[in-house]
Parts: C-alpha cells; sequence; structure tokens
C-alpha cells in the first residue's frame, strides 16, 4: 500500500513537474516569444545568460535562459491588489486556476501498461502472458477517463469568472464574463465532436482508446482518431484552443480590447501562476488531442516485441521492451508537441476574431456540425 | 478501516461545506462552498463504486448548474451591505418547517429501509455495476422510454429558457 | 480502488503547489503599496463609477443552453459507449433523441436566442 502511493506521487512529480510544467513554460517562451519573432522576422529574446555555469556564459542558446530569468523575477515582485478588491478570492484565484491545469493530466497515458511477462502480438494488440501487467506510465487508470477530463475542464470556468469578479476592476469583470461564456459554449461542441470518437472505441478509458489505434486498416493505415473521425478532429481542436482561450479565440485576454482581461490586475507570482495554468493548460490539448486522435503512444507499425507489417505474429524487426517503451514515449512526446506547435502557427496565422463570431462559430456552426457528425458516424458504425 | 475514515472525512467535509453554504454572506463565497461540497459528494459516489455518478456529480452539478449559479449571482451584483438583516417572515416560517418535514421524512424512510430485508447487500452487487457500461446498456435496453423522455424534458428547458429571456431583450 | 486514491492524491498535490507558488511571491516581494498602485487599471484614466457592472441577459441565456446540451452530451456519452453492441437498434434510439434537441436548437437559433448583437 505504501509503495503504491509512494509510485503514484512518484508519477505525480514526473508527469506534473518533469512533462507539464517544463514544457510548458519553455513553450512560453520558445513557442510564444521565439517562434513568433521568427514568424515577424525579428530577434526574439537572446539576451539572458546562464553564466553562473562555465562553459555557458557566453552563448544565447535560443532565449531558454529567459524563461528561467522571468520565472525568477517574478518571484521577487510586488504583490499589488487594488482597492475595494476581495482580498481572500483575489489571494485563492490563482491557486484555482493552476488546479484543474494539473489534475486533467491524471488521465493521460504515456505508454501502455507495463507488462512484466513476455509480450505477444494478436491482432494488433500487445497482450501479456505469463506476467501481470502494472500501470506505471499514467498516473490514475480510470474507466471513465474521458468524462473526468470533461469534469475537470468544467470546474476550470470557476478561476476565470471569479478572477474578473474578485478584482474590482471593469476589464477584469468582462474578461472573467467573456472567458467563462466562451468556455462553456464550446464545451458542449468538445464533449459532441469527441462523442464519435468514443462511438468506434467503445470505451472511455484513454489506454485503451490508444490500445484500440494500434489497429492497422486493411493491413497498413493505422486507425488512428484523425483517420476515423476526421471532421471532429478539427472541430475538437478549435474547440479545445478556444477552451484554453488560445488566440485567435484569445477574447477574453484581448490586449487591444480589454487590456489583459481578468487577470489585469493580478500581479508578481500570481500573475505567473494564472499564465502558467493556461500554458499547461495548452499543452494538455496537446496531450489529449494526441491521445484520442493522433493514437497517442502508438507508433505505426511498432508493437511490444518490435515493427510488425501487417497482421503477423512474429515482428519483422525486434526489438527490446526498454527501447519500444522509450519509442513510444518519444512518439507521445512529439505528437503533443507538435500539436502545441501547430496552435502556435495558428495563433500568427489567423486574426484574432470578434467576440460575436466567436459565440456564433461555438453555437451555430461547431455544434450543428458535431452533432450531425455524430449522427452520421454511429448510421456508419451501426450499418458496418 | 481505511473506507471508514475516508467516509467520515467526505461526510463531514459535505456537511461542513453545505453548513458554509448557509452561513456565508458573499453569495460568491456561498457558491464556491457549493461547489466544494458537490466535490465532497462525489468522493461518496466513488466509494460506492458509483464512478459514473461521481463524474456526473463533478460535470454536470459543479461544472453547469453552478456556473450558470454564479452568472446568476453577477447578473443581479449584490454587493455585501445591500443584503438586508434575515427576519422571519411567513415565506421562511413555511421553508422552515417544509425543510424540517422533508428532513424527518427522509431520515424515517431511510431507518426503515435499512432494518428491513429488502435491502441487497453491497457485496450481491458486481463491483462494476456504477461504471458507464452498465449504465449505458440499461439506457439503450430497460430504460429507452425515460430516455426519450429526458430529451423531451430538455427541449422543453430549451423552449422556456428563450420565452423566458425573449420578453426582456 | 488504487486509481481513485492516485485522484485524491493529485487534488491535494495541486492544491499545495497551487498554494505554495502564490505564497512565494507573498514572501519575497517588496511591499510599498501607495495610491496608484492600488487603483485599478482603466486606462489610464482615474476609475470612475462603480466596476461591479450589471451584466446582459444573453450571459445567462448562453449558459441555460449549455446546461440543456450538456446534460445531452452527458446522455448521449454512455449510449456512445455501448452503441456498437446494439446496431440499428441503438442508432435509431439516439437518432430520436438527438433529433428532438435539434428541434429545440432549431428553436432557439430561429427566436434569436443564439445571436449575439
Amino acid at each position: 500500500m505504501l509503495t503504491d502511493i509512494l509510485l503514484i506521487l512518484l508519477k505525480i512529480v514526473a508527469v506534473v513537474l518533469l512533462f507539464a510544467m517544463p514544457i510548458g513554460s519553455l513553450m512560453t517562451l520558445l513557442g510564444d516569444r521565439k517562434q513568433s519573432s521568427m514568424i515577424q522576422n525579428r530577434v526574439g529574446p537572446n539576451r539572458a545568460r546562464l553564466s553562473i555555469i562555465p562553459g555557458l556564459g557566453r552563448l544565447p542558446l535560443v532565449g531558454i535562459p529567459h524563461f528561467l530569468a522571468d520565472g525568477l523575477k517574478m518571484i521577487f515582485k510586488e504583490d499589488a491588489i487594488p482597492d475595494g478588491a476581495d482580498r481572500t478570492w483575489h489571494n485563492i484565484v490563482p491557486a484555482m486556476a493552476l488546479f484543474p491545469a494539473i489534475v486533467m493530466w491524471a488521465v493521460i497515458p504515456f505508454h501502455d501498461h507495463y507488462c512484466t511477462g513476455e509480450i505477444v502480438v494478436q491482432n494488433y494488440r500487445d497482450i501479456c502472458v505469463e506476467g501481470q501487467t502494472r500501470n506505471f506510465f499514467s498516473i490514475a487508470n480510470l474507466d471513465a477517463g474521458l468524462l473526468y477530463v470533461f469534469a475537470i475542464s468544467g470546474v476550470s470556468v470557476y478561476g476565470a469568472a471569479i478572477a474578473g469578479w474578485a478584482s474590482n476592476a471593469k476589464y477584469s469583470l468582462i474578461g472573467g464574463l467573456r472567458s467563462s461564456a466562451q468556455m462553456i459554449s464550446y464545451e458542449v461542441s468538445m464533449a459532441l465532436s469527441v462523442a464519435g470518437a468514443i462511438l468506434i472505441y467503445g470505451t472511455l478509458n484513454l489506454n485503451e482508446m490508444v490500445v484500440q489505434q494500434g489497429h492497422l486498416i486493411g493491413g497498413w493505415l493505422p486507425m488512428w482518431g484523425i483517420v476515423v473521425q476526421p471532421l471532429a478532429f478539427f472541430i475538437f481542436l478549435g474547440a479545445m484552443m478556444a477552451e484554453t482561450k488560445r488566440a485567435p479565440f484569445d477574447m477574453p485576454e484581448g490586449e487591444s480590447e480589454i487590456v489583459a482581461g481578468y487577470f489585469t490586475e493580478f500581479s508578481s507570482m500570481k500573475f505567473a501562476v494564472i499564465q502558467l495554468s493556461e500554458y499547461v493548460a495548452t499543452v494538455f490539448v496537446g496531450a489529449l488531442i494526441a491521445t484520442i486522435f493522433l493514437g497517442g503512444w502508438q507508433v505505426p507499425y511498432l508493437y511490444g516485441d518490435g515493427f510488425h507489417f501487417g497482421n503477423t505474429p512474429t515482428a519483422a524487426l525486434e526489438l527490446p521492451y526498454w527501447a519500444v517503451i522509450a519509442l513510444r514515449i518519444g512518439a507521445f512526446s512529439f505528437k503533443t508537441i507538435f500539436i502545441l506547435w501547430l496552435q502556435f502557427m495558428l495563433r500568427w496565422t489567423l486574426p484574432r476574431f470578434r467576440y460575436d463570431q466567436v459565440m456564433n462559430l461555438g453555437w451555430k456552426i461547431f455544434l450543428p456540425l458535431s452533432l450531425a457528425n455524430l449522427v452520421i458516424t454511429a448510421f456508419v458504425v451501426a450499418i458496418l | 478501516m481505511a473506507e471508514t475514515i475516508f467516509f467520515i472525512v467526505f461526510a463531514l467535509g459535505a456537511l461542513g461545506f453545505s453548513a458554509a453554504v448557509l452561513i456565508a454572506k458573499n453569495p460568491i463565497n456561498s457558491a464556491v462552498m457549493l461547489v466544494c461540497s458537490f466535490f465532497c459528494l462525489a468522493g461518496i459516489y466513488v466509494m460506492l463504486s458509483a464512478t459514473f455518478m461521481a463524474v456526473i456529480q463533478i460535470l454536470v452539478y459543479a461544472g453547469a448548474i453552478m456556473v450558470l449559479f454564479i452568472f446568476v449571482l453577477m447578473l443581479l451584483n449584490i454587493r455585501d451591505d445591500e443584503i438586508e438583516a434575515p427576519r422571519l417572515s411567513i415565506h421562511q416560517g413555511i421553508a422552515i418547517l417544509a425543510g424540517t418535514g422533508i428532513f424527518f421524512t427522509i431520515a424515517l424512510s431511510i431507518a426503515a429501509w435499512s432494518g428491513s430485508s429488502s435491502r441487497v447487500a453491497h457485496d450481491t452487487m458486481s463491483d462494476t455495476f456504477g461504471t458507464v457500461e452498465p449504465i449505458g446498456d440499461q439506457l439503450i435496453t430497460s430504460y429507452v422510454l425515460p430516455f426519450e423522455m429526458a430529451a423531451i424534458l430538455l427541449l422543453v428547458g430549451i423552449v422556456g429558457a428563450v420565452v423566458v429571456a425573449k420578453k426582456r431583450f | 480502488m488504487i486509481d481513485h486514491i492516485a485522484i485524491l492524491i493529485i487534488f491535494i498535490f495541486a492544491s499545495i503547489l497551487g498554494a505554495t507558488v502564490v505564497a512565494l511571491s507573498v514572501f519575497f516581494g517588496p511591499k510599498n503599496p501607495n495610491r496608484w498602485k492600488k487603483t485599478v487599471y482603466e486606462s489610464g484614466s482615474e476609475p470612475f463609477g462603480d466596476s461591479r457592472l450589471k451584466l446582459d441577459i444573453k450571459f445567462y441565456m448562453i449558459a441555460i443552453s449549455f446546461i440543456m446540451f450538456d446534460v445531452e452530451a452527458v446522455f448521449l456519452i454512455p449510449w456512445a459507449v455501448v452503441a456498437k453492441k446494439y446496431g440499428l437498434y441503438g442508432f435509431a434510439v439516439a437518432f430520436v433523441f438527438i433529433t428532438i434537441l435539434a428541434i429545440g436548437l432549431v428553436y432557439e437559433w430561429g427566436r434569436g436566442g443564439l445571436e449575439w448583437d
């Protein structure tokens, strides 16, 4: 029992502090600043140096030291609470914003359950013989994993709404309202668009979904979510971007309209925490889309004992188990970062929407489209 | 043993947060306390192996209905100093009577039920009865009519909301 | 059971992490507030009027439509998990359900409940 709990703590530290947060904050820099500077044809961050480490003192390191410097700087900034603000909520709200962004990671599988025995590949599935399967690569293997994600992302509305309310400022209040109205509007299309994928996989367990995506249609085409549910992929990507308020859906914090939206009146580490939680949520979008639509940890044709081309029991190219695990975790990270990169590219490619356009897109385009997608998928699944 | 401790923690949490909902002066505080109370209830559902119910509790109550409450609170925007000191009116008297009545009805029926032989022991049910799949099976087979009635109920809800809100536009 | 304990642990972990990070700046940051720092930002001019604005009813409309369609999704997800087993019958059950709600969506759309002017 105690070892189980220690294992859980280890997994939480690994996932949250070594994966989600570093990628999240690194993306703040590389994606949001360096990538933007490249798109806008300017240099971007290149001044900070890691002079305490010998040998690195003179290298700009594509600006990576900036994110360490930023984090350190935020700690030593003054925490200004405006007059008339609700001090208690002003202090609690950053933690409320960070909470859902972190606990959502609990169900993301980084790899299939670890098999202590031998692996036999049957019908594009790893089957563990003469051994147990141990859940080493996801924090919790919930049956209702996807519903858990929806439930927690529903709760993340409060961070924004109460942050806006607690600041006692007009820009903050409008930002908080806009962001909560936008989040709830897209939550519906998010759940309904992914219902088609649930229908095909017949499960809500994210790891089982990924296992099923190892199937090859006709012996060569991986049955990834994007292949069987292309429309749902785009609706889901759009809805998730609106949910995390990424540009072009960044109405709640559109600086040319309402300054910084609901966190206008937050400074120092509180501001940093709200920003960080948005970035962690953005990384989570990448991880979730990779899990549902891009095959999660699956590498095409790679199964537990090596590469198989077609439905064969023996591997065409055998690999040791640790190499398979490393390849798969690498593939999952790559897919996550790819979706992140895509989100940052979209940010600089598309102009920001008007708020009425955001609402119309959610209710009048995404919702009917996801309903139609679900009906058509259900019909096709029923007659097949 | 561990189960008892978890139950006590969640039950006390649910009761404590519910009491805080009533005591809190600021309506936003009340709303957030209610959300915390829902989380405790979800914990109790998980302990009863009703995981689907637990997730739905958070998804629908904490994530949807309480958001509406927060919107309404912001819509009305009552400040602390605008709230009048409570006076015992005839409405509150009726509310207290009705509340006490409902409490005793439920308490007595639970007491009667826990003593009766019709009670199904927990261990005669399978561990997975509260997960999503059995519920989906039941919805499609035995409870098809209620399933479709739910759609009609939701339709009535939408129509009602439009009718009420449209008067004010 | 261990998976649910894991969820409980990550809930506690996230709360402690959030509280710690917020507390960092409270302990390390300087404390010298003045009148201008404590004023809310309103494009550089003096704040005027009550900052707790009254809201438009359309936010309420959005929230209530959200509840309706969210509950719809909650009904459809358990259906989607098992529907493959039931073939055309399963499809028909959901088709009726979705059609009834689509009528609701069309009605709301037609009456202008989704307009954002």
